[in-house]
């Protein structure tokens, strides 16, 4: 137990503050996070899992197979309504991928022992996930094998992108987030890779993690750059993280349409994405440690403390909508209330009773301690928070651009079949992506657990 | 008997502890060793201080630093030359050094090129990828990425003698001390 802990009496609360359960030593965690990727037999269940994963990515590849022979007609867009579910989807991905960075990066700089065993897979489903949000820009441009036209490439027509664009701070913003999210990620593997390669037994076991681990050989001369280089991209990772839905509110709020034109927008967006990123982590850790028995790494504490993020982000949340809200009435612009209005009473009202149920009523039951430790209902409330972090977004989405000025520019919008394909065709994406990286990386970072073995010896 | 022949890398010792290997770290150290290196399965805290690694060794902050500088400023700049001269456009008189648009992409940028700069330059000063390593001829070095902690001194160090560098090995309580051969 870290020397941070507060005092602890009765056994059930020291069982609920561990990060690492008793009796481990460096051999054991190695061989228990090892032997996921190394020595066990490809389960019935992972199969199953991967092969229904695997379908469902397929249906993805048909819509976008589809979607290039035909246009983004096939899509329920229109115009009024441009956006769609290519920016619902795109922004609600890139939120669930910020959960990834923030435990790496800020709970690294801020020294919480407890985000140890559960970065590394939650930095796999941040570029997971970015994976997914960048999708959909790219398909949503119509024609996305002229996507390179928004980088700036010398071209023969002498023409550049526009700097001043949000949407140009985005294509920046998201290929810097993926860039970073990868070093970060393989930087923190380099260590795990060389005990992969040392503890393999079949020759291209070896030669793969041999290659992938680079010759690493745990020299202190190593370490010693390995750290502070891992340090400055935990502290680069970190305002990164939050310049990147900043950016990404910057779509809406440079716009002057209703509901989107708001300072309030960065930081909630910011929020928001933390609380559906964390929704995210608890949706596959809970499964993640029931199927591989990390019940020893994945604590009750993490448990815990992720449902703690997710109500103090929902919190920050609530205080965003509270606060759109008011300031829609407070500032007298007729856009604006009419738009509130048309939130409360209009053809999507549903949609915002649902968010609200789902994003600001629901979470209060974590304030109650037996709801926080108990897996279940934690697995439910992750579900249903990144049910309604997509609410949001489209919410957003559709409202304001359904009712903008005139009432002769007025319109509906209604998702197709190849919009429900494409978006839950990027979930069978993730998921394959998830199911591999299990089996084929350790899911939890070997060095870190054996360095909290050692600050837990100390201590003893 | 034997002189150190050219293709003796250096003696290793094991150690089961962290604790063990910072003693035997710091020992080697007061015999005069200098050209020495410890291996463990973590980072462990106060080894590059006994080893004598101060932050003069240490050049990932400075490469952190011109990488994010240059990123930064090549971004604002470019940013500025594509809008105000190569290919500027009058929207309504708006004046076409807008500086503040350009700051989320400089921004960006500065972050992207300190990261590359810090992950590639700790790669580079640490002289990897380098697949073959004359430890890796050694068995019982798989568990440096386990649950064991060794410590090398390198024969091309000026006080190394092969059997008396040995005894001293096993004088800081080493185990298992190997010679360590380059077979090519």
């Amino acid at each position: 137990m870290s020397a941070g802990d507060p005092p602890v009496s009765s056994p059930e609360i020291r069982r609920l503050a561990r990060v690492l359960e008793p009796g481990h030593s460096y051999a054991s965690v190695t061989d228990k996070i090892a032997s996921i990727v190394l020595t066990r037999p490809t389960s019935i269940g992972w199969l199953a899992g991967f092969g229904l994963a695997f379908t469902i990515m397929m249906v993805l590849m048909i819509s976008i197979a589809w979607l290039i022979i035909k246009g983004v007609g096939i899509w329920g867009i229109n115009i009024p309504i441009g956006w769609g579910f290519a920016i619902v989807n795109f922004v609600w991905w890139i939120g669930i991928g910020h959960a990834g960075t923030l435990i790496s990066a800020i709970l690294f700089l801020l020294n919480q022992k407890w985000r140890t065993s559960i970065n590394r897979f939650a930095e796999a489903m941040t570029l997971f996930a970015v994976a997914c949000a960048g999708i959909f820009p790219l398909i949503h441009t119509g024609r996305p094998w002229m996507a390179y036209y928004m980088f700036p490439y010398p071209t023969t027509m002498g023409l550049w992108p526009q700097f001043r664009s949000p949407l140009i701070w985005d294509v920046f913003a998201v290929s810097t987030y993926g860039t970073v999210s990868l070093l970060f990620w393989f930087v923190g593997l380099i260590p795990d890779l060389a005990t992969l390669r040392d503890r393999a037994t079949n020759k291209a076991a070896q030669i793969i993690y041999g290659m992938l681990a680079m010759g690493w050989r745990g020299s202190a001369r190593h370490w010693h750059r390995y750290q502070s280089a891992y340090l400055l991209l935990a502290g680069l990772a970190t305002p990164l993280v939050l310049s990147v839905h900043t950016v990404v509110s910057f779509d809406f709020s440079i716009a002057i349409v209703p509901g989107w034109h708001t300072t309030i927008f960065p930081p909630y967006f910011v929020a928001g994405a933390i609380y559906s990123g964390f929704a995210m982590v608890l949706t596959i850790a809970i499964p993640l440690r029931a199927a591989y028995d990390l019940q020893d790494f994945i604590t009750m504490r993490h448990l815990e403390n992720m449902a703690k993020v997710m109500l103090a982000t929902g919190l920050i949340v609530a205080y965003g909508y509270f606060f759109e809200f008011f300031m829609s009435l407070y500032s007298g612009n007729k856009f604006d209330v009419f738009l509130v209005q048309q939130r409360l009473h209009g053809p999507y009202s549903h949609y915002y009773y649902a968010l609200i149920l789902c994003n600001i009523l629901t979470p209060q039951l974590l304030w109650i301690q037996k709801v926080r430790n108990n897996v279940a209902a934690l697995f439910v409330m992750s579900l249903v928070i990144n049910i309604g972090m997509w609410l949001e977004r489209f919410v957003i989405v559709v409202i304001s651009l359904t009712r903008d000025f005139m009432p002769s520019a007025w319109g509906r919008y209604q998702p197709t079949f190849w919009d429900w394909s494409t978006f839950i065709g990027t979930l069978g994406l993730f998921t394959s992506l998830l199911f591999l990286f299990v089996r084929g990386l350790p899911a939890i970072s070997i060095a870190e657990m054996r360095e909290l073995v050692a600050h837990s010896e100390e201590h003893s | 008997m034997n002189l150190p022949r050219p293709h003796l890398y250096g003696l290793l010792g094991e150690f089961d502890t962290p604790k063990q290997l910072l003693d035997a770290a710091k020992r080697v150290r007061e015999a005069g060793y200098r050209a020495i290196d410890a291996f463990a399965p973590f980072p462990v805290e106060g080894l590059s201080q006994a080893l004598g690694l101060g932050r003069k060794h240490d050049l990932v902050p400075l490469i952190t630093l011109l990488g994010g500088l240059g990123g930064g400023l090549t971004g604002f700049f470019f940013q500025l030359w594509v809008s105000a001269s190569s290919y500027p456009e009058n929207i309504a008189g708006r004046p076409l050094n807008s500086w503040p648009a350009f700051i989320p992409v400089t921004f960006e940028l500065t972050v992207l090129g300190a990261s590359l700069s810090a992950v590639f330059g700790m790669l580079a000063l640490n002289k990897l990828p380098q697949p073959h390593h004359p430890l890796f001829n050694v068995e019982r070095f798989k568990r440096a990425s386990n649950d064991k902690f060794f410590l090398c001194i390198e024969s091309h160090d000026p006080k190394f003698h092969l059997e008396e560098t040995a005894r001293f090995m096993q004088g800081i309580n080493a185990r298992h001390v190997t010679e360590v051969r380059d077979e090519d």
